[in-house]
């Protein structure tokens, strides 16, 4: 298929429809409204598909807990406090080992926030974020194509391990508009788990709970779960690397930071600092290995993000006090530009004498 | 008679609806306390039961079982 | 002489947590009588609070999911919706369908969700230990209305029921009780329309059970059941709220 200009939001929904995705529910809120639209546009009128706008983001997230039920793909969207209403919905799905998926196109925050992106929701995403002891597998694009990619890849590593996915995206990757290119097809059979509640025909009744009387059973229960997580780190660590082989200075960066970064990074090589960059794509699992690989052939990190400090501390525990972590960020929707970076890279590099 | 009924003493918490809502009064509460420490009801056999079987209607235990014939 | 009366299939065997006397055991049998009658064993899917009918997939012989308080009716869309073949219904308490659950419900009801909500109303909290409801009547006594519910201060009962039929998308709604044998009856006659309505695409049916609760009303059963006669159907008329099928009742 040929390269489409698409927005971020939109390419999501079209990547959603060609994973195969039968149900999406979702809520208004800016900055993700163009995906919403596009699946009334698109999933409302494909054959056993179901698009509902609910009336909250609560509901949503619920409908999809009785969808994901009857084994369909399904998803919801929403952005930074509307995400902040599903988290019980999401802490059921990981308790009932339920796939779905759930994008978060962050805006400012915290409450009402502002419409533009940010990247303060990381902790939210890749610690559970919502009650008890669980996680989510969290994936971070940094472009409209990963957008695209990851969407497909996050309705098949929720299926496999049957754990909610979250695409953490934000504001500006959700509306800027490049060139992107689908992969899939749509599967011609609509994808049914094989364990779904369809009516006890044929064999016995089952049942999908998360309240337990018992303590000790539901000790065992998040054992089980966080078995399958340990499962999940060995396998799906995803990162990207930009010149790092000689690099003086690691900048760490996810997301939409990453794409600024970048632009910064290759001014700085042009001025002659050696300067490379490691991109988390999995924020849970965090590429914590990775980090302590970089750290073989260089001590100086500098974690850039659009938060008052959030990754920064797990790249802080991959290290375990190796290495010298600064800090630089810009929240509340601002967007920092590619220059102001490069000050930042640049001051650093010359306070601490890099060559 | 031209009816009977089964009251399952182990069911039964001595709610004793049954006793109340039965049309020939053919049940009672007993002193007998069953292992959960509810005294259960019974059913008096030499009675006028018609097996109308608003007893187990009304039963939330599902402890009674009603024959007629 | 013939057995004429016995626990139904789709009821396991599992002894009733409940209390003696209370109208959740009632109320799972007949709706399990009605699904061997109606031959729904196998393609109906139950969605349970929390509450004290939290453990209702020890007794119905069919598939339940639990939902998250309040959520049941947009759990019972998205199931609904995803595999329109089964039949689903919501079994929710009068703070899940009525406090935490009324944007659910009314929202699911406005779509004309093809779901059947089953709403136990006891007129008060029961499992966390008696506090008031939406439902619970003016100057009852409930452990957060120690000195009887105010309306200047509690505001008044809820009436669901009335509120559900104004919404065009539901279909059939009707409140019954639980507390004698010719309620019992007219109750189980509801559901099966409710259940009919469901299976014939016509929309979102609700049936409303006044349900006794003798241990937080602090009554013995048969108080507890002469109450609902007394006191809760001045508050909660029994009837056909709204039926949109023009069809008479089996009776």
């Amino acid at each position: 298929m040929a390269k489409v200009l698409m927005n971020g939001n939109s390419a999501i929904g079209e990547a959603a429809i060609r994973a195969g995705c039968q149900c999406y529910f979702g809520y208004p809120i800016t900055p993700q409204n163009e995906l919403i639209e596009y699946m009334a546009a698109h999933l409302s009128r494909k054959k056993g598909c179901t698009f509902i706008q609910a009336e909250s983001e609560i509901s949503a997230i619920n409908m999809v807990y009785g969808a994901s039920l009857a084994g369909v793909r399904a998803m919801t969207s929403s952005s930074s406090p509307g995400i902040s209403l599903k988290q019980e919905g999401i802490s059921y799905l990981a308790a009932c080992e339920l796939p779905a998926v759930i994008v978060n196109m962050t805006r400012g925050g915290p409450g009402l926030g502002s419409i533009s992106a940010a990247q303060s929701d990381y902790f939210q995403a890749t610690r559970g974020g919502g009650h008890g002891d669980y996680r989510t597998i969290v994936l971070a694009p940094s472009s409209v194509q990963e957008l695209a990619d990851l969407t497909y890849k996050a309705f098949d590593l929720s299926d496999k391990y049957r754990v909610p996915v979250v695409i953490l995206g934000d504001g500006m990757l959700g509306q800027m508009i490049e060139p992107v290119e689908f992969s899939y097809e749509a599967p011609k059979e609509p994808i049914i788990r094989s364990n779904a509640l369809r009516g006890a025909k044929g064999r016995t009744s089952r049942i999908v709970k998360t309240f337990t009387s018992n303590p000790a059973t539901l000790e065992e229960i998040n054992w089980s779960l966080f078995r399958r997580y340990q499962l999940i780190k060995q396998e799906e660590v995803a990162w990207d690397t930009f010149m790092v082989e000689d690099a003086q200075l690691i900048v760490v960066a996810f997301g939409i930071a990453a794409r600024i970064a970048k632009g910064a990074i290759k001014s700085a090589r042009i001025e002659g600092m050696k300067v490379g960059m490691l991109r988390p794509i999995t924020l849970w699992p965090f590429p914590a290995e990775k980090v302590r690989e970089v750290a073989n052939r260089t001590n100086h990190f500098l974690v850039f993000e659009m938060n008052m400090g959030q990754m920064i501390e797990d790249v802080q525990l991959a290290l375990e006090g190796a290495g010298e972590v600064s800090f630089y960020g810009r929240t509340g929707g601002v967007i920092p530009t590619p220059n102001e970076v490069l000050r930042v890279i640049s001051r650093l590099y010359y306070q601490k004498g890099l060559k | 008679m031209k009816g009977y009924i089964e009251i399952d003493q182990v069911l039964c918490k001595g709610c004793e609806i049954c006793t109340f809502f039965c049309p020939k009064g053919v049940i009672s509460s007993s002193d007998k306390l069953n292992p959960s420490g509810y005294r259960v009801a019974v059913f008096n056999d030499n009675s006028e039961c018609t097996g109308c079987a608003i007893c187990a209607v009304v039963c939330p235990e599902v402890a009674i079982e009603v024959y007629r014939g | 002489m013939k057995k004429i009366y016995t626990r139904p299939k789709s009821l396991k065997r599992t002894p009733f947590h409940y209390c003696p006397g209370c109208g959740h055991s009632v109320t799972h049998r007949i709706m399990t009588e009605l699904i061997d009658e109606m031959n729904l064993q196998d393609k109906t899917i139950g969605i349970p609070p929390p509450g004290c009918s939290v453990f209702a997939y020890n007794y119905f012989d069919i598939d339940m999911a639990e939902s998250a308080h309040g959520r049941g009716a947009a759990l019972a869309t998205g199931l609904k919706r995803a595999y329109p073949e089964a039949i689903v219904f919501t079994y929710q308490g009068d703070g899940d369908l009525a406090a935490i659950g009324t944007a659910e419900t009314i929202h699911a009801a406005n779509r004309g969700e093809n779901i059947t909500a089953i709403f136990i109303n006891n007129a008060v909290y029961g499992m966390t230990g008696g506090q008031m409801a939406p439902t619970t009547l003016l100057s009852q006594k409930t452990t957060t209305t120690p000195y009887g519910r105010d309306d200047k201060i509690e505001g008044y009962p809820i009436k669901m029921s009335e509120i559900l039929a104004l919404v065009k998308g539901s279909a059939y709604i009707e409140r019954v009780a639980v507390n004698s044998p010719a309620n019992i009856r007219k109750a189980k006659n509801a559901i099966r329309k409710a259940f009919q309505v469901q299976i014939d695409g016509l929309g979102f049916s609700l049936v409303e059970i006044l349900s006794p609760c003798p241990t937080n009303w602090k009554m013995s059963p048969i108080e507890s059941w002469k109450w609902i006669d007394d006191v809760m159907v001045r508050e909660f008329p029994l009837g056909v709220i709204k039926d949109i099928t023009g069809k008479k009742d089996a009776g």
